[in-house]
């Protein structure tokens, strides 16, 4: 099958096959991250700019490193720092943007839809490094790499995503692209962090941490921000991490001896995850960042790259 | 000076007339209506054959935007959409800047309005001075002044005991109070309707019950003073019950529906256009069922558009930054005869009520009838106008409408006010 889309929005969009072959191209062009010389011509003469309107190290950073291993011109753009200060709006920053002629646009966005919305104003591909609490579809392909790598297949895989569903455009992205690779996915958190109407996602919801690990395949945790302490979501960082804080002992209790823990990064190490859980046995926290490379270079080369040709190494 | 208007379907729901007939204006006044009417000498003469011919739309809840905001609407601007919409009246609300808190704004726009007025224009006062929610505005004087009604519209008075007080004190006015029914701590950061599509869109949304919680206060307290509270663009299954239960026991409350929360649902949020942001938000299938039943059996007691003009500079961003509101003056007609009569939903004599007496007889308005008499303010409906629905078209200053595109039949073919052809 070949890649059709200009863009890449959300993972709602996408279909079983098309997310195989994000993942597919992702896998093979993990290797160059080993060569000596890492660097292939694939995107030569394509330009990309990182339109980048949160602050964001890694995934600026992974997406910076996937554009120049494949030898394309990247441009970061700091769009808090610059124009915005100056009052210009963002569609008029993303049409500036679009008169120099670029050929793949990723955003990070604290809006909703901000992707969506510069997809439609501009005629070069556009890829979603994070819109609001929308989606992040590169963060679930490189999850779901990773789950592949680890498991060796998704059929029938259980994941539990534990924490902050409710602002969280990883846990969204997650969902679907689990949902239609044939997962089974529970949500826990405290009920003021899972968003209404959410088991109409086809997904199951648990209140307690203890059920939700139990028997699952793979637990990722999400971040949980500080200011949900003073929207009145939870009462303290410290009840939170209490009963929702994954420690050695919660796994060891609860959760089987195979089962993956995952976290999109940055940890709040001692809050969602205890520093032995994040850096140990358990733990793949850093395979999902270098597979994120991996994802993002795919993800540029299907976009920018001879559409469908696969000759790229 | 007159007008004959001939042959067309006459529906006057005031006077239980719906009949092929003539109507005929002498200066401002409608002075027979019946069949084949002889001209009178000199009479300017409307051929309404197959056309329908209704009392004056009235719109009770736009904004103008003037004065403060005169780039996103006017006065003139407003009421020329309006007239092309097929209205003969509309009242403007209070949050301009200033706000119409006090008489000499209420002067001005009734000023602007028999000026630059293309249609009849009321105004509508500010309950709260600065619309901040804390004190009286000097409503005695404002009634006085003309103001047909008061509200915060825009905001909700969330300060119980001061919204009564507004009602007791505006008793002997005879003006009602208009709701903007939300509970703005449940509906806080909110741009949308709460449910399963602001969960997959990541959007904040508002909870039905931040517009339920308020309705029920606010028949509890129109129950409490007496007074007529009339609630604005309702939205929401839970308070088309309590309206309904509330009207059952007697409690003098009405309410509004707006086209676009007749016709659409949170799924059209899911393109991130701004131009389905509005508040109350749109909400789901089964409020739009509700809703249409409560407008077809009197529960609701009008249509009224909350024409929301803002500029595009508003609208074209992100989702969470844009305003809130949309126009409708131009296509709340024909939206309405093509997405709710025409496939059988609403009959039209009903709609006919609902856009010209009904709101007319609320807010104690002249008009809403064809009797002999009667002010001439008259809509002709043509019911097989095909159109599609085109922003740059606008006779309104802002295009920010849910229905750019959108093929629609039937629509308004003539509006008269006052016994004078204001838009055809």
């Amino acid at each position: 099958m070949a890649w059709t889309r200009k863009d890449l929005l959300a993972m709602r969009d996408l279909d079983a096959a098309e997310i195989t072959l994000l993942i597919d191209t992702a896998a093979s062009l993990e290797e160059i991250a080993t060569r000596e010389i890492k660097k292939v011509p694939a995107l030569r003469g394509k330009t990309i700019v990182n339109l980048f309107y949160e602050a964001s190290t890694r995934t600026r950073t992974s997406f910076e490193i996937a554009g120049k291993w494949l030898s394309a011109d990247v441009v970061n753009f700091s769009a808090s720092g610059s124009s915005t200060a100056k009052g210009e709006s963002f569609i008029d920053t993303a049409k500036n943007i679009a008169a120099m002629s670029p050929d793949v646009v990723v955003v990070r966005h604290s809006s909703a839809g901000a992707a969506a919305i510069l997809a439609r104003e501009l005629k070069c591909g556009v890829v979603n490094a994070g819109d609001g609490a929308h989606e992040h579809p590169t963060q679930a392909l490189l999850d779901l790499l990773t789950i592949r790598e680890k498991k060796g297949h998704f059929d029938g895989l259980h994941v539990a995503i534990v924490g902050d569903i409710a602002h969280s455009r990883v846990a969204r992205s997650n969902i679907h692209g689990m949902r239609k690779l044939g997962m089974t996915v529970t949500v826990a958190g405290p009920p003021t962090l899972i968003p209404p109407h959410v088991q109409e996602l086809g997904v199951k919801v648990a209140y307690r941490l203890e059920d939700a690990i139990r028997d699952v395949d793979v637990i990722m945790m999400l971040r949980l921000q500080q200011e949900r302490m003073t929207a009145g979501l939870i009462p303290s960082l410290r009840e939170y991490s209490h009963y929702w804080g994954l420690t050695l002992d919660k796994l060891a209790e609860h959760a089987r001896p195979d089962v993956l823990i995952m976290h999109p990064g940055p940890v709040n190490r001692g809050v969602e995850l205890s520093p032995e859980v994040a850096d140990g046995p358990y733990s793949v926290i850093l395979d999902q960042v270098a597979k994120g490379v991996a994802v993002r270079m795919g993800v540029l080369f299907l976009l920018a790259g001879s559409r469908g040709s696969g000759d790229h190494a | 000076m007159s007008l004959l208007v001939r042959n067309g379907r006459v529906i006057d729901p005031a006077n239980q007339v719906d009949a092929i007939a003539d109507v005929l204006i002498e200066s401002t006044t409608i002075t027979r209506v019946g069949p084949k009417l002889p001209a009178p000498e000199g009479a300017e003469l409307v051929d309404a054959t197959g056309k329908v011919v209704c009392p004056g739309f009235v719109d009770i809840h736009v904004h103008l935007r003037e004065p403060g905001y005169e780039y996103k609407e006017t006065v003139a601007t407003g009421t020329r959409a309006a007239a092309a919409g097929g209205f003969a009246a509309v009242c403007t609300m209070a949050n301009t800047q200033p706000v119409n808190d006090n008489r000499s704004i209420t002067d001005y726009i009734l000023e602007k309005a028999r000026s630059e007025g293309r249609v009849r224009v009321y105004a509508i006062g500010a309950v709260t001075r600065g619309l901040r929610g804390e004190e009286l505005a000097e409503l005695a004087e404002l009634a006085e002044a003309g103001c047909v009604a008061f509200s915060d519209d825009g905001k909700c008075v969330m300060n119980a005991n001061l919204y009564r007080r507004a009602m007791e004190y505006t008793l002997p006015f005879g003006t009602p109070v208009i709701s903007h029914a939300e509970d703005q701590h449940l509906s806080k950061g909110a741009a949308m309707n709460e449910g399963v599509v602001s969960t997959e869109l990541g959007i904040p949304g508002a909870p039905a019950a931040a517009e339920d919680v308020m309705v029920a206060r606010d028949i509890l307290l129109a129950e409490l003073t007496g007074a007529h509270v009339h609630i604005a663009h309702l939205s929401t299954a839970g308070a088309v019950r309590l309206v309904r239960e509330a009207k059952a026991r007697g409690v003098k409350i009405t309410a509004e529906v707006t086209p676009h929360h007749l016709t659409l649902t949170e799924e059209a949020v899911r393109a991130f256009d701004a131009n389905t942001k509005m508040s109350p938000p749109l909400r789901t299938k089964r409020d739009v069922e509700v809703l249409i039943e409560a407008l077809a059996d009197g529960t609701i007691d009008c249509v009224a558009t909350d024409h929301a003009p803002h500029a595009l500079s508003e609208k074209e961003g992100e989702f969470d930054h844009a305003a809130f509101g949309v126009v409708g003056l131009e296509t709340a007609v024909a939206v309405l005869l093509d997405r709710l009569v025409r496939p059988g939903l609403l009959s039209l004599p009903t709609l006919v009520t609902r856009m010209s007496r009904g709101p007319a007889r609320l807010l104690n308005l002249p008009g809403g009838s064809l009797a002999a008499g009667a002010p001439a303010d008259v809509t002709i409906l043509d019911l097989d106008r095909e159109l599609t629905v085109d922003p740059s078209k606008f006779h309104s200053k802002s295009r920010n409408t849910p229905f750019a595109g959108c093929a629609l039949r039937g629509g308004p073919w003539m509006t008269i006010v006052n016994g004078k052809v204001v838009w055809r």
